[in-house]
């Protein structure tokens, strides 16, 4: 820590206000002139410990776990952008843990206890909300795999409920449970744990955590290169220069496979855009997450009161950060099959963001070919859930060299030996 | 009734038509002709609601759909819409609004509390707390947070109107019907191109509607008419009024959303779409979407009677509505001097024009003189009188240099409303959308398009041209250029009509006017974004706490993510954060513009595919007959599937039960006509096959069927079917029912970028057959009465398929089963499926021939262990998993999945593997889904409950099908389970939540074992 305060860009004295109702009425007598920035505009310097690339949330809770965990704290995360802008600052924000798989369920329910105190931990309000998620049942096939799920689940040791359809309808009364309907609700899944999280908020509260313990953010500084020597990672080209590193990092969503190729790994990845919307805000109508993979359509109201929906993702491979506009109808097709009365709402912003796809729609955390150098992506539609779990098994997995036991199934070796866990086959929309 | 602040004459309303209308339940008359907004303003009406965090009393801002203020709640019911822009609602009779966000009315609103709290309430303050105590968070804070926030209520009823979409392609796409706009589309029709105008005004003429310009020397409204004239004599060109272009997508494909019915009184539409989206594919766009003015920001510029200057005007010229009687007019440029003169004109007092520069615009000075209007140079306003309504301006005359004042005490200037311009922003919203890359235009202060991205052009208001002669000149030649690059070559040049010319002039960059505190000192705010009330000091607060990318600003202060989407605040944000880092605007650059430009309606973007045409609905030719006969249907991909057949007062148990036995006993029939069927034809079929499926073709001799599996290239089980070899190079598929569509798109992609050479032609023929499945002992006499092919085994034996007469109808006989059971497969051309299907009943009368639906056909099928894709795999399990390792060819080549059975993981021997499961207590039939365990007396798993386990338990596989077997009177169950081959005979258990449920691990196949029956 002894150069920390001496580091370029640091503005004057530092004094971490903790956040607290007391320190905002504090600074409310000062007119809100003295609070300090959240996180620290860092400079990258020549040399650190640990070389994150990529400033998403995944990549910054890497740091912050690194720091807290493991007392590492020479790390960089190096951002392209301004943190949080990628699929972090894109996503519809949905959090639940009720994956079928063993290997997805101990993941996700990392992370999902995580969420549980993060905003106490990261002393910033991720308003994270257990409203429940609701997964909708349409037909024999959905029934059965809800069944299977909840089945799991249980015996996984988190919670999950089949409900009935007259069930769904007392959760969520304004669901259309009417038998005649093209595609009738059967029934439906209930992750009362789950719900949805402020996406920038868990950005900028990793950071501001994560700064405060020693880590640079380092905006604005693209990874160009990957240098090695003898099979060995030894550092990164940027846009601000060579940064040498003890070990690196990459954590690029939708350009994981851009990064990886500097360091010519080819990956089991493809990059999709996937694309959301958002309503005009109203006053509370709906409380809980609904889902629904028949018919293919999610949607939740956010604490601004507007609806965020989404559905899966646009078939063709781009990098283009907007999608096609017939998904956007098609899903809003679904949306009023469940829910007649939003008809008369209206979308206000539209947008999309790159996903990475891999095979069986697992993420990939783990080892590459490359000794140090270590990956974590392939999260797809669904890994803003995962963000506080993953970076703290990837935190453990640069700390110590070796994969956690949660992420060792996900290792980039499994599309050789073809020990998948495919997610896919479990479930259409998989957010 | 009265309209105190009605013109004495003048506007494009209808004096001698009055329409009446209520606000918060007070009526009110407007004219045809009104907005909402301005028969409200009209009626001295402007405090219309209450903003979102603060409850700060709020009017009208605007006089377009840049409007973030003047929000209501229209209408009630099944036709009620919250969030609706006053400025945009056209007047109709009996329309009702009100306001929102204030309770229990506008006037007195408690929510005002919030205000008292401000000091609080800054930018990001719900980051920093409601932390603690952990739970208060879901009970207390966030409940709160959701309460306040929100402005109208969603509907709560179902839409009682209806929407539609169209498709247009045409060569040139025009968007906006102001000067630049017409003067395109009328160059670009005048060389003979297709063209679409689009407005979304109720009529054309854009900023024309509101001022008082001449073109030729006559009124340009005029202009107007004849430009509109000879357009709609044009049979070329559609002109959309009441239409929004909101999104622009690559390849100049255009969505805009036309309102067709919202200006008439409600239900007055009669079957009519209430709204339509349009799709438009345009060879060239011209934009001309004209600008919006910005708002100063000055100490309490939100109060009721604050607006835009050039709104003021257009609602006194267009509207005849006066927005105050004392109107002080603020600005930092010249447009708002021509506000000022209409204003005095139509018979406001302008007690003065506060101008933030030293010096106006030639000839504006006198101007002002002439109509007895004093002019402060270099003055501003420092503060706002009145909450709910202006009282007062308090003006200061500025230093020199710098944020100094000149004067040491404000001056008030006694007034009823302030109209402001802080400068104009182009509306490069499309532009931008379409990935054109914009540049900052310092002189003009606002951001111009720069680089287009399609083919396209900006001309007018929208490209930085303000001046009335440069738009029609502009529009003019965008619009031949337009045409003549879609191949529309002009055959005379138009002439550019004349128009008074008033220069732009100079513009003063103030993006926070200086005033007696700082901001965020004392009580005054500065709004930079009304509808979310963000502040000066929220900016700054942002800026200081590191927040200081655009877009890390926006998501932190909330700034231009309202309903207006920052059209009037984003410049002024930038602006603002600019001067705070100390670089120039440009270096900033902006947020992105995102689609929608404006709102669009769930309704419109779904259009048609509602209710029942939400996905479109298959039948079978049999469907009508189904209904006839009582049938239930289960939804299978989009096929209504007959599922059983119950008879009057029969459970569900009882009428599968019984169509199993007709089966295993007599005969059934099953309508099997929604499998995929593929027609494969081609020199190189059977290579294309064996490198597709698993197992090998070449030896299929014509005239036989093979059942058969698709695997992805992991190895997994993707579909299943059988495979009839109908000519030398000719093949039949089946695929499953939901599996169709995709396993044909799968084959083509294969054939098309994997083995372009192959000589193979797929053709899906789903519907060109209808299969009636005869199953069951008597299968045989059934149909030997109704053809006279041989169908004796040695004839016709198991997996053989013949062309035949059935019942005078030219058929396909499959001799293949998927009950266990002496089964035919007929397929007939579909039009001729009832006469088949009906013949088949009449021929099986005498031995009680029985339609069996789904739902038995599972059961038939699971009591001899056939699986079905999708319920016993899950793109997990492999042919050799599941017992039919057989099919997968060790000889071929190469076939899609071969390497993956080479790999580790696939290749392990204790894989989960399907088996059959018999429950201890026969009575007993599992649910399908539940997860097995190896038994274990552990209470936790033993007791049932539907609470989580304290630890996870391993899971060793679980049920996937699970039934009543009629034919065996007690429960079968088929399961995946780890080693499970290699485990008959082992006792397992599932526990469930009603307690566990032991039972005993078989071979999949309960029936028949050596497939006696079919093969009989
Ligand atoms: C529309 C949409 C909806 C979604 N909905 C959900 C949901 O409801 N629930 C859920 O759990 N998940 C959801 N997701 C998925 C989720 O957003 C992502 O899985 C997750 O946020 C990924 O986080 P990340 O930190 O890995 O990626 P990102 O936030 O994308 O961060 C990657 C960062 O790497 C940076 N980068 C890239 N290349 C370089 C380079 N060369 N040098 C330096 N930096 C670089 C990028 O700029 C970016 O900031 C959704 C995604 C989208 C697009």
């Amino acid at each position: 820590m002894a150069c920390f305060s001496a580091m370029a860009g640091f503005e004057g004295k530092r004094s971490m206000t903790r956040y607290s109702a007391l320190s905002l009425l504090k600074n409310a007598f000062s007119h809100h002139e003295a609070w300090a920035p959240a996180w620290r505009k860092a400079e990258p310097r020549d040399s650190y410990d640990v070389v994150i690339i990529g400033g998403g949330g995944h990549g910054l809770a890497t740091a912050y776990y690194l720091a807290k965990v493991h007392g590492i704290t020479n790390v960089a995360v190096l951002e392209r952008g301004p943190i949080g802008l990628g699929n972090t600052g894109r996503n519809t924000t949905i959090v639940r843990s009720n994956y079928l798989w063993d290997e997805s369920a101990a993941l996700y329910e990392k992370a999902l206890s995580l969420w549980e105190g993060l905003s106490q931990d990261l002393n910033y309000n991720t308003m994270f909300s257990q409203r429940g998620v609701l997964n909708l049942a349409h037909n024999h096939g959905d029934v059965l795999e809800a069944q299977r799920r909840v089945h799991a689940l249980r015996l996984n040791g988190i919670d999950s409920e089949y409900l009935s359809r007259d069930e769904v309808k007392a959760f969520c009364p304004i669901i259309d449970i009417r038998p005649d309907v093209r595609y009738p609700v059967w029934g439906g899944t209930l992750q009362r744990r789950g719900g949805s999280a402020r996406h920038d908020a868990v950005a900028w509260g990793f950071a501001r955590a994560a700064s405060e313990r020693g880590v640079d953010i380092c905006e604005r500084c693209e990874v160009q290169g990957i240098r090695r020597e003898g099979g060995k990672v030894v550092g990164v080209e940027t846009s601000k220069g060579y940064i040498k590193a003890g070990k690196v990092g990459i954590v690029t969503a939708g350009h994981s496979g851009v990064v990886a190729a500097m360091a010519d790994i080819r990956l089991p990845v493809e990059s999709h855009p996937l694309q959301a919307l958002v309503s005009e805000p109203v006053k509370p109508i709906i409380d809980c997450v609904v889902m629904s993979n028949a018919v293919h359509v999610y949607v939740s109201q956010s604490d601004k009161g507007e609806l965020v929906i989404g559905a899966g993702v646009d078939a063709y491979t781009s990098y283009a950060q907007r999608g096609s506009f017939h998904v956007i109808e098609h899903q809003m097709g679904a949306l009023l099959e469940l829910f007649p009365i939003f008809s008369r709402m209206r979308m206000l912003r539209q947008w999309g963001g790159i996903v990475d796809v891999t095979p069986d729609a697992s993420p990939i955390i783990g080892k590459t070919p490359v000794d140090n150098l270590f990956i974590n992506c392939g999260w797809g539609t669904g890994g803003f859930k995962a963000t506080p779990g993953s970076g703290w098994v990837f935190a453990h997995t640069l700390a110590t060299g070796q994969p956690h036991a949660i992420n060792a199934p996900f290792a980039l070796s499994r599309f050789e030996t073809g020990k998948l866990i495919d997610e896919h086959g479990a479930a259409a929309v998989a957010h | 009734m009265k309209q105190p602040f009605r013109t004495a004459q003048g506007g494009r309303i209808d004096r001698s038509r009055p329409v009446f209308f209520t606000f918060n339940g007070r009526q009110y008359a407007g004219h045809a002709g009104d907005t909402l907004a301005s028969a409200l303003l009209a009626n001295g009406v402007h405090l219309v609601g209450r903003s979102f965090k603060y409850h700060r009393p709020r009017g009208i801002l605007s006089a377009g759909c840049e409007e973030p203020s003047a929000l209501v709640q229209l209408e009630k019911g099944g036709l009620t819409e919250p969030n609706m822009r006053a400025p945009v609602v056209e007047l109709y009779d009996d329309l009702a609004a009100t306001s929102q966000n204030a309770w229990p009315s506008v006037e007195h609103d408690i929510g005002a509390v919030n205000g008292l709290l401000s000091k609080l309430f800054v930018a990001g303050f719900y980051y920093k707390t409601f932390m603690s105590p952990k739970s208060f968070w879901m009970k207390v804070y966030e409940p709160f947070i959701r309460r306040a926030a929100g402005l109208g209520k969603a509907p709560t009823e179902g839409d009682l109107d209806i929407y539609d979409k169209m498709h247009a392609h045409c060569d040139v796409l025009v968007v906006g019907g102001g000067p630049a706009g017409l003067a395109a589309a009328r160059a670009a029709a005048a060389s003979g191109a297709r063209v679409i105008l689009i407005d979304e005004q109720n009529e054309l003429g854009g900023a024309l509607l509101s001022a008082d310009e001449l073109i030729d020397g006559n009124p340009a409204l005029d202009w107007v008419a004849g430009i509109q004239a000879e357009l709609l004599a044009n049979p070329e060109v559609r002109i959309l009024t009441r239409t929004t272009v909101t999104g622009y997508y690559d390849h100049n494909y255009l969505i805009a959303a036309q309102r067709r019915t919202d200006h008439l009184p409600r239900r007055a539409a009669g079957k009519t779409a209430r709204q339509r989206l349009w799709k438009i594919r345009a060879a060239r766009v011209v934009l001309a979407t004209g600008a919006h003015e910005r708002p100063l920001v000055f100490a309490d510029n939100d109060r009721p009677g604050v607006m835009l200057a050039a709104a003021a005007r257009t609602y006194a010229n267009r509207y005849g509505a006066l927005v105050g009687k004392k109107v002080v007019v603020f600005t930092n440029n010249d447009s708002a001097y021509e506000a000022a003169f209409d204003l005095k004109i139509a018979g406001a007092a302008i007690p003065a024009i506060v101008d933030l520069r030293p010096e106006a615009g030639q000839g504006l000075l006198e101007r002002a003189r002439n109509l007895g209007i004093p002019v402060i140079a270099q003055g501003a306003i420092v503060g706002v009188k009145g909450t709910k309504r202006v009282a007062g301006a308090l003006v200061m005359r500025l230093a020199e240099a710098g944020e100094a004042f000149a004067d040491t005490q404000p001056a008030e200037l006694e007034c009823d409303a302030i109209a402001m311009s802080g400068g104009w922003s182009p509306a490069v919203h499309l532009f931008s959308q379409s990935q054109g890359k914009l540049r900052f235009d310092d002189a003009k202060a606002c951001f111009v398009p720069d680089v287009a991205a399609q083919h396209q052009a900006s001309v007018g208001a929208c490209n930085g041209s303000f001046e009335l002669g440069a738009c029609l000149a502009e529009g003019l030649d965008a619009g031949a250029a337009a045409a003549e690059a879609a191949g529309f070559p002009a055959t005379a040049k138009l002439v550019a009509p004349v128009a008074q010319s008033r220069a732009f002039g100079t513009i003063k960059q103030t993006w926070v006017v200086p005033s007696l505190r700082p901001v965020g000192h004392g009580k005054a705010k500065h709004f930079i974004d009304f509808q979310n009330d963000v502040t000066a000091a929220d900016v700054a607060l942002a800026h200081r706490e590191g927040y200081k990318h655009v877009e890390h600003l926006k998501r932190y202060t909330t700034m231009g993510m309202a309903t207006d989407q920052g059209k009037t605040s984003n410049v002024n944000a930038l602006g603002y954060l600019s001067t705070m880092l100390g670089t120039s605007i440009p270096e900033i650059g902006t947020t992105t513009f995102r689609a929608p430009y404006t709102p669009v309606t769930f309704g419109t973007l779904a259009g048609r595919d509602v209710g029942h045409l939400a996905d479109p609905e298959r039948h079978t030719p049999i469907h009508a007959w189904h209904v006839a006969r009582g049938a239930l249907f289960e939804d299978v991909g989009q096929w209504k599937r007959a599922w059983y057949y119950p008879r009057p007062g029969e459970t569900m148990e009882a009428a599968v039960s019984r169509e199993c036995r007709a089966v295993r006993e007599s005969v059934g029939v099953l309508d099997a006509s929604t499998l995929g069927k593929i027609d494969v034809q081609g020199q190189d079929a059977v290579t294309f096959l064996n490198l597709l499926y698993t197992s090998a073709f070449s030896k299929l001799e014509i005239g036989k069927a093979r059942y058969a599996l698709l695997c992805k290239e992991d190895g997994m089980v993707m579909d299943d079917g059988i495979v009839a070899r109908v000519g030398p190079s000719r093949f039949y598929l089946t695929t499953t029912t939901g599996g169709a569509a995709k396993v044909l798109d799968w084959m083509e992609d294969y054939l098309q970028t994997e083995w372009p050479h192959l000589k193979v032609y797929l053709t899906s023929i789903t519907e060109q057959w209808t299969v009636a499945q005869v199953a069951g002992p008597k299968a045989r006499a059934v149909l030997e009465k109704l053809t006279d092919t041989k169908l004796d085994k040695e004839s016709f034996p198991f997996m053989a398929v013949k062309d035949a007469t059935v019942a005078g109808l030219k058929a396909r006989i499959f001799r293949v089963s998927f009950t266990g059971e002496l089964s035919f497969e007929v397929a007939v051309p579909a039009h001729q499926g009832k006469q088949l299907w009906e013949a088949i009943f009449a021929a099986g009368d005498e031995f009680g021939i029985t339609p069996f639906g789904t739902e038995a056909m599972h059961v038939l099928r699971a009591e001899k262990g056939f699986i079905i894709v999708g319920q016993e795999t899950d793109a997990t399990v492999t042919p050799q998993d599941l017992g039919m390792g057989g099919m997968v060819s060790r000889l071929k080549p190469d076939f899609v999945g071969k390497r993956a059975y080479t790999r580790a993981d696939t290749a392990r021997v204790d894989r989960k593997q399907l088996v059959g499961l018999l429950t201890d207590e026969p009575q007993t039939v599992l649910p399908e889904g539940a997860q097995l365990v190896e038994v274990s007396d552990d209470p936790a798993l033993t007791k049932g409950g539907t609470s989580p386990l304290p630890a996870p338990v391993p899971m060793i596989g679980h049920v996937t099908s699970s039934y009543w077997s009629p034919t065996l009177g007690r429960s079968i169950a088929l399961a995946l389970v780890k080693g499970g081959s290699a485990r008959h005979g082992q006792v397992i258990m599932a526990p469930l939540t009603t307690g566990a449920v032991r039972c005993t691990i078989t071979g999949p196949v309960f029936y028949d074992a050596e497939g006696k029956r079919a093969n009989g």
